[in-house]
């Protein structure tokens, strides 16, 4: 079906072979591929060169042209098979005269699927879970009620008002920004030209006939502070669940680079879902994506698979490590102590939040917390606003 | 369409073992005029494929490394200073104008991996290794080259490719790329062989390896693989390791256990996973290699 002087039929097998391609290029978009026009019109390329001859030989050509990453990569041929081989396609004629995208079943039921579990399936991580994702939700609304006086000394879990939350949240998000604001100017006050720029310093003294006179010199270049935050979803920490997740959120806002994590039993990267414009809608789709919360808590499990399979990519010498947690560990602590110090070999600085560290009488006594702290740089309790807020100038000084 | 596997016939005579999906990779390639992106562990064989691909063409290979800071002086085109300053000095007294147009010619330019790959005559490989460890500045600036072919020099004007060079990047994943990039490019993920295939690649690449000896080191690496280590092992070490036990006259890796433990180095490259590989895990995994 290539070449000029087609006849009318082969016309027609041409526009089937459009609209079907058109079909499965929105089923590739509809599990999260970034495909654009373009690729579509490669891929009418591919065919057209002869790649549709072997449903094996089109995968293969497909994948390439239309995987962008890994994950892509690995899903890439179940889709496949399931679009163009649902019907036990097996030759190109088949292929081009089957049935629309909705009418076949077994890719419908991969698209309803997909719906179901929205958009922050992807984002999981890829540690094999044992368990379906369950489909409740409705996590970390904060209880208890206390009308005080100074918003910024009462503990997240007693605020229930809706305007003091969003106050809190209000601050939050300021902090964030503070703390950006101070983390970049250290950069900016270094800069001085330090290196000749040769190419300019030239360009420049033509007119002195090529002596020296005006010198260009070459600027540092400003390289952002990257932070990661791993907050902790799990049932104790259910209560400061949600004003954490605001303040990410006003940190991923603010920050030039900055990735969030959220874990209980295992890690889900949840930068993308937190990068909704509107909060309340970002806490609906995490709350989709941190199922489990409520259960017990496997930080050591979580950070092992954070730096076997995350830490290479969100790490590098400037970043600043912040994990939210109480510590409290249900799994192995040992581990948590080693990975934590595998964790602190490879990033600049780690810093422990504990809520609980705020209340009366609290120490750190659960087991997790006592393997993780000498590995810990700075270990601060996170449970007001004003205990945040105190963070500020170590945060600056990073 | 070219033959794939006519290509990975090609890509063995060179000594490359490439697996189908990679060959169709190589010819979409050329029918698509895209760059092909390669991801996946270190020491897998990414940087190969470039080399391979040269030789299938019998092609040059221009390569850019990239690194933290790499700017377009080192990648794209530099201009001689030295000769310049010497010209300046020379044509003193004359108009400065007619002193800029000379200095700023070609004969002042020095060329860079990335502008010496769109003026060859003959299309050649062009292999942009490790592109995560660059800037996301330069990354940018290379997408717009891979889009156009064409560079600009505000000193001498637009210069168009004479021709399309075969571009391959590789990844090792230390940086999430652009979408932007991923998009422009095919992609390929680089697995670690299987069995048979870390085999037949022992075989075309160590001189002296037996079949035999060198599926039970392709199965005695697939064991090691499996252990939770810090630092799998690659195709580059498993050829280390079976360059080494060659060199010490190792024909069955069940001659000699004390040896193929000692050897171990050449493939487990941390103080940890030295220390966690005892001679008796040597010896279990030793005991599946049949």
């Amino acid at each position: 079906m290539s070449g000029s002087g087609k006849s009318p039929i082969d016309h027609d097998v041409d526009r089937l072979v459009a609209t079907r391609l058109a079909g499965f290029v929105t089923t590739l978009r509809d599990n999260a591929f970034a495909v654009g026009s373009r690729e579509g019109k490669d891929a009418a390329a591919v065919i057209a060169e002869g790649y549709g001859e072997c449903p094996e030989l089109l995968r293969s050509a497909f994948k390439h042209l239309f995987s962008t990453r890994k994950a892509d990569w690995d899903k890439f041929d179940g889709i496949f098979d399931a679009f163009w081989l649902g019907k036990r396609v097996k030759s190109r004629s088949t292929i081009t005269g089957a049935s629309k995208p909705v009418n076949n079943p077994s890719l419908k039921s991969l698209q309803d699927r997909n719906a179901e579990r929205g958009d922050g399936e992807q984002a999981f991580d890829q540690m094999p879970s044992p368990e379906d994702p369950p489909n409740g939700r409705g996590e970390g609304r904060m209880e208890g009620a206390s009308q005080a006086i100074n918003l910024a000394e009462v503990d997240f879990r007693k605020m229930s008002d809706p305007d003091q939350i969003t106050q809190a949240h209000a601050a939050a998000a300021q902090l964030a920004q503070a703390m950006r604001s101070r983390l970049t100017r250290r950069y900016l006050a270094r800069r001085h030209g330090y290196r000749l720029d040769i190419r300019r310093t030239i360009h420049a003294n033509i007119a002195h006939g090529g002596t020296p006179i005006t010198l260009v010199k070459r600027r540092r270049k400003d390289k952002p502070l990257r932070l990661v935050v791993l907050l902790d979803a799990s049932g104790s920490m259910s209560m400061y669940t949600a004003v954490f997740i605001r303040f990410i959120h006003g940190m991923l806002d603010e920050f030039h680079e900055a990735e969030a994590f959220l874990f209980h039993t295992q890690l889900a990267h949840v930068s993308d879902a937190m990068k909704e414009r509107d909060p309340a809608r970002a806490l609906d789709r995490l709350s989709m994506m941190a199922q489990g919360a409520g259960g017990g808590t496997r930080i050591g499990l979580c950070l092992q698979t954070f730096n076997r399979w995350h830490a290479a990519r969100v790490i590098h010498s400037r970043t600043c490590v912040m994990i939210v947690s109480d510590g409290y560990e249900t799994g192995d602590a040992n581990l948590l102590g080693r990975e934590m110090a595998q964790l602190t070999k490879r990033c600049r600085r780690v810093v422990w939040l504990n809520p609980m560290a705020g209340w009366d009488g609290y120490a750190p006594e659960a087991a997790g917390i006592k393997a993780a702290l000498p590995h810990v740089d700075l270990y601060a309790p996170a449970n007001t606003l004003e205990s945040l807020l105190a963070l500020e100038p170590y945060l600056a000084k990073l | 369409m070219k033959n794939r596997d006519e290509i990975a016939e090609r890509l063995a005579a060179s000594g490359y073992i490439a697996d189908g999906e990679l060959a169709t990779a190589i010819s979409l390639m050329q029918s698509l005029r895209r760059p092909l992106l390669l991801e996946g562990e270190a020491g897998v064989g990414k940087t190969e494929v470039a080399k391979a691909l040269a030789a299938l063409h019998t092609t040059e290979l221009i390569r850019l490394q990239c690194y933290e800071g790499l700017d377009q002086s080192a990648a794209l085109y530099e201009w001689n200073y030295q000769r310049q300053l010497l010209a300046i000095q020379a044509h003193q007294g004359q108009n400065a104008s007619e002193v800029e147009d000379q200095i700023f010619s070609e004969k002042y330019l020095l060329e860079r991996p990335l502008l010496a790959a769109i003026r060859r005559e003959e299309p050649p490989v062009l292999l942009i290794d490790e592109i995560d460890r660059a800037d996301d500045e330069f990354e940018a600036f290379l997408l717009e080259l891979l889009s156009d072919f064409q560079i600009s020099i505000p000193e001498l004007g637009t210069i168009k490719a004479t021709s399309i060079p075969l571009v391959v990047l590789t990844s090792n994943g230390t940086r999430e790329l652009s979408d932007a990039l991923r998009r422009r490019c095919l992609y390929h993920y680089v697995d670690y062989p299987d069995v048979d295939r870390e085999a037949r690649i022992i075989m075309a690449r160590v001189q002296g390896a037996s079949a035999s000896l060198a599926l039970q080191i392709a199965r005695m690496v697939e064991n090691i693989r499996k252990e939770d280590l810090r630092k799998v092992p690659g195709v580059a070490e498993t050829l280390d390791w079976a360059v080494a036990l060659i060199g010490l006259d190792i024909r069955d890796l069940h001659d000699d256990p004390e040896i193929v433990h000692e050897t171990l180095m050449c493939l487990l490259k941390t103080r940890e996973d030295k220390a966690r590989f005892k001679p008796e895990i040597t010896a279990k995994l030793l005991g599946k290699v049949a």
